[in-house]
């Protein structure tokens, strides 16, 4: 197991933020592939959200047939070279796979990630767009979610516009996911491979801004709102406008764009909060090179929403973790900047609503942690603004769908993903917002379908 | 310690395991490393009128990521000069008087010629000779090699003349490229020969390259059949061994060649009637060294077993393989899943379902847990379920007990013919 001195180089930032796990060689690859037994009715098959024909896909590269193998990938899932990377495999297919017990699981993600990368090298285009049939879609939102809900639309016939807000397309995979786990190559070639059915992806486009949401609806047959959700919530504590504290959600952002900032060199900083968001702000801080990072979390390292191999590698990369710590206020110097983080220590009461044992603050154990920066990773804002200028009906930002068609209180307006995720609806994984996506394209082409032939 | 040593017609080796005639027996230096390993004798690489090689000569069969499942060659016999490689043979002998050297030979089939060769090569002080009537490639198209081995005829002539001056025994090496091979093992026998070995290499093309279109070897652009070998044709050797063994009148000893790699397949080859066994594709595969765990396994085996030769087991299932007609057609077993071992991947299943007779079934406990069941009564005894099943012991075949005594084919003909015989006298 390598140590954080020898993962991490301070000299050279940029090297920190390569792509981390190295990927099978073409031996491994092979040696692998050979391993599966090929299951009937495959569980994997049945435990990935997205039901990619994992045997199938598995057999095509020991076989020696890649691009089939990519494309049976692809097919069910347009965002499968990134879900090779991000998928909590263990928790999803591999943890499903029979040889579990017997021997050791099939590295399924390692594989899908050899057959889509080899789509990716050798430039592959592996779908073609179906006829025009006359019916225009709008997506909102370039994410998991609207990528593959505009990908299954254009093979449909679709003609299908994507509006944007960022400058590129790819949502949470090629702005939210940290580069050292997703390249955000990966996450461009899907978008790329969305565009290349003829899907118009309007970038830079804010709706609400740019384009009104009424124009949208009335443009187009149909709108499908996957606009994911927003940056992190404010912790309403004392000294959140200090220098120095940063919202994880665009902190990670950075870090995607133009060159790494340097500031952290050395540095102490407090992540606050222990989910998914949480973990990558803490390891990029370390690959910035960090001093000491420590992630500061009410509960304890049981009611974590990071899965185990997000923590394991945060404890690879040296990040500490103080568990039962809440933070009461952030105090900063006399030039505004973050100087401490005052905290109190929790113990856990009874359950809450989320089935979690509610924190509750010890009293007299106020501890202060000194820190150069607060990474604030509590969960994410609602786009709310936009779903009410779409009118539709929402239960705290989480807008209310039909479960089996995706059809939001607006007979025209479909949503899926992350904007639908929370209150009992699906889980926020970049596969499930692909699977919605898929499913709202069917639902939606069914629906289209359907009254062409009543008005027939 | 079980006592590893065999008799095989009079030539005796520390243990059954000889190197068969090919390329790791080519030369006195391998042939000699080979012994320091630990082999109990070499049949060295066939010995003859120095020929011609061509270069691109091997090739292997890859199965599932697996290398060399099967292997094929189209290099002859020994393109060294006669002095050079009877002088090794002296040399070695000398340095490895216990190990078993046997000569390899392919001549002309004419009598002065096989005359000839014999008297050369016993002079040097070989243990027994062995008479290349397998070979199938090249040597073959002028007449000799498995060209020869091919005629019951021919072979038993070549044999008889081979042992017109032989002083010492004479195995005979036949070629499985044949429709009956007891024919020319029975023509050996006839003609004089101490002992029979088999099998020598199948013919075989290994492949066709997919971009280039060219065979596999290819020399410059064109190929030619090779002789096929390796784990892949142990049963077809195993098979013929057990034919031999059984046919009343071949009563030689055989040597049994083809596809061993482990301990394992000499005591199957063994104890189907072969007196030791020959290797060749697995130590060009992995080196001498691999014969350590043969030793080493055949030795624990026995051991285990409470054997204390190995020229114990030697046929001792020989009078277990018969004529299909004396099966029992009332032995009835059938496939029982365990399902506290069984790891659900339905290969089972789908197997039954798509190749054999549809009786696993894909089942719901009341707690929601998927398991497998076989409908015993619908179920023929196959094997399949039990042979793709990737976990032991998931699956066992059961014998179910028969309610009618044992009647095989041959004895149900039998009864049915007296029946009528019995109507006609009746009638």
């Amino acid at each position: 197991m390598q140590s954080q001195q020898q993962r991490i180089s301070t000299d050279n930032l940029e090297s920190n933020f390569r792509e981390v796990n190295p990927g099978l060689s073409p031996k491994a690859a092979i040696e692998e592939a050979n391993r599966c037994l090929y299951c009937y009715d495959a569980p994997c098959i049945k435990a990935c959200p997205t039901g990619i024909n994992i045997p199938s896909f598995i057999k095509k590269i020991a076989s020696g047939n890649l691009k089939g193998s990519a494309r049976v990938i692809m097919e069910a899932n347009p965002v499968g070279a990134s879900c090779a990377r991000v998928c909590p495999t263990e928790e999803l297919c591999e943890g499903a796979c029979v040889l579990n017990d017997a021997s050791t699981p099939i590295m399924i993600g390692d594989l899908q990630r050899v057959a889509t990368d080899w789509a990716i090298h050798n430039q592959q285009q592996l779908f073609q767009p179906g006829e025009y049939n006359g019916k225009n879609v709008a997506v909102v939102g370039g994410g998991p979610a609207g990528l593959s809900a505009a990908r299954e639309l254009a093979r449909l016939g679709y003609k299908v516009t994507i509006f944007e807000a960022k400058e590129k397309a790819g949502g949470l995979d090629t702005f939210g996911i940290v580069s050292f786990r997703l390249p955000q190559d990966i996450s461009l070639w899907e978008v790329e491979q969305v565009e290349q059915l003829g899907v118009n992806i309007r970038t830079r486009v804010q709706v609400g801004k740019d384009i009104s949401a009424e124009d949208i609806v009335d443009g187009h047959d149909a709108v499908i709102l996957a606009v994911g959700m927003g940056n992190v919530p404010m912790l309403g504590i004392e000294g959140e406008d200090l220098q120095g504290v940063y919202d994880a959600i665009e902190f990670v952002e950075e870090t995607k764009r133009n060159g790494l900032r340097t500031d952290f060199v050395g540095k102490k900083v407090a992540v606050i909060g222990a989910g998914n968001t949480a973990i990558d702000a803490a390891t990029c801080s370390v690959r910035l090179g960090a001093a000491n990072v420590q992630m500061v979390y009410r509960r304890t390292e049981a009611e974590m929403t990071a899965y185990d191999f997000e923590y394991e590698f945060a404890k690879l990369d040296g990040v500490e973790f103080r568990w039962l710590t809440q933070p009461t206020r952030i105090i900063g110097d006399e030039h505004g900047r973050v100087k401490q983080l005052e905290c109190v220590r929790m113990q856990l009461g009874e359950p809450d609503e989320s089935g979690r044992r509610r924190p509750l603050p010890v009293e007299g154990s106020e501890l202060t942690l000194e820190v150069d920066a607060v990474i604030k990773a509590i969960g994410q804002t609602r786009h709310t603004a936009l779903i009410e200028a779409f009118g539709l009906d929402h239960e705290k930002g989480v807008v209310r769908i039909d479960q089996d068609t995706f059809q939001t209180s607006h007979p025209k307006v479909y949503a899926a993903g992350d904007v639908i995720f929370g209150r009992g609806q699906g889980e926020a994984m970049v596969v499930t917002a692909a699977e919605q996506g898929k499913q709202t394209a069917y639902a939606v082409h069914q629906q289209l379908t359907d009254s062409v032939t009543e008005s027939a | 310690m079980a006592d590893l040593s065999i008799n095989l017609a009079g030539i005796k080796s520390p243990n059954p395991f000889w190197l068969a005639s090919a390329p790791p027996t080519n030369s006195g230096y391998q042939v000699q490393r080979a012994f320091e390993a630990g082999w109990g004798g070499a049949v060295w690489k066939t010995l003859g009128d120095p020929i011609l090689n061509v270069s691109s000569r091997f090739a292997g069969l890859d199965f599932n990521g697996q290398k060399v499942f099967g292997f094929n060659n189209i290099e002859l016999i020994t393109d060294r000069p006669l002095e050079v490689n009877l002088k090794e043979i002296y040399e070695t002998k000398k340095k490895f008087p216990d190990h078993a050297i046997i000569a390899s030979l392919m001549v002309e089939p004419k009598r002065e010629a096989w005359h000839e060769i014999v008297k050369r090569v016993e002079d040097v002080g070989v243990d027994g000779l062995e008479l290349n009537f397998g070979c199938p490639h090249g040597m073959s198209e002028r007449g000799m090699g498995s060209a020869s081995g091919q005629v019951p005829e021919l072979v038993e002539a070549q044999t008889m003349w081979a042992k017109e001056v032989a002083q010492t025994p004479v195995i005979i090496k036949l070629t499985p490229n044949i429709t009956d091979i007891t024919a020319t093992a029975y023509a050996a026998v006839q003609g004089g020969a101490d002992a029979i070995s088999m099998i020598n290499t199948i013919n075989s093309l290994m492949g066709v390259d997919l971009d280039t279109w060219n065979t596999i070897p290819h020399v410059g652009g064109k190929g030619a059949h090779g002789g096929y070998c390796g784990p892949a044709v142990k049963p077809i050797a195993l098979n013929m061994v057990a034919e031999c063994a059984r046919h009343p009148d071949i009563h030689v000893p055989i040597s049994g060649i083809g596809g061993i790699s482990t301990w394992q397949d000499a005591v199957e080859y063994m104890l189907m009637g072969a007196t030791g066994v020959q290797v060749c594709t697995a130590a060009m595969h992995h080196g001498f060294s691999i014969v350590e765990d043969m030793i080493d396994g055949l030795n624990n085996y026995l051991d285990d077993k409470g054997i204390p030769s190995a020229m114990e087991i030697v046929g001792k299932s020989v009078d277990r393989f018969t004529d299909w007609g004396n099966l029992d057609l009332n032995y009835h077993i059938v496939a029982r899943i365990n399902n506290d071992v069984c790891i659900n991947c339905n290969k089972c299943h789908i197997a039954c379902e798509d190749a054999s007779h549809q009786c696993i079934d894909m089942l719901t406990d009341e707690n929601g847990v998927d398991y497998l069941q076989v409908r015993e009564e619908d179920c023929v005894g196959c094997n399949l379920c039990s042979i793709v099943c990737p976990v032991d012991g998931a699956i066992d075949m059961v014998e179910v007990p028969s309610q009618e005594a044992p009647l095989s084919w041959n004895e149900r003909q039998a009864a049915v013919q007296k029946l009528s015989e019995n109507r006609k006298i009746v009638s």
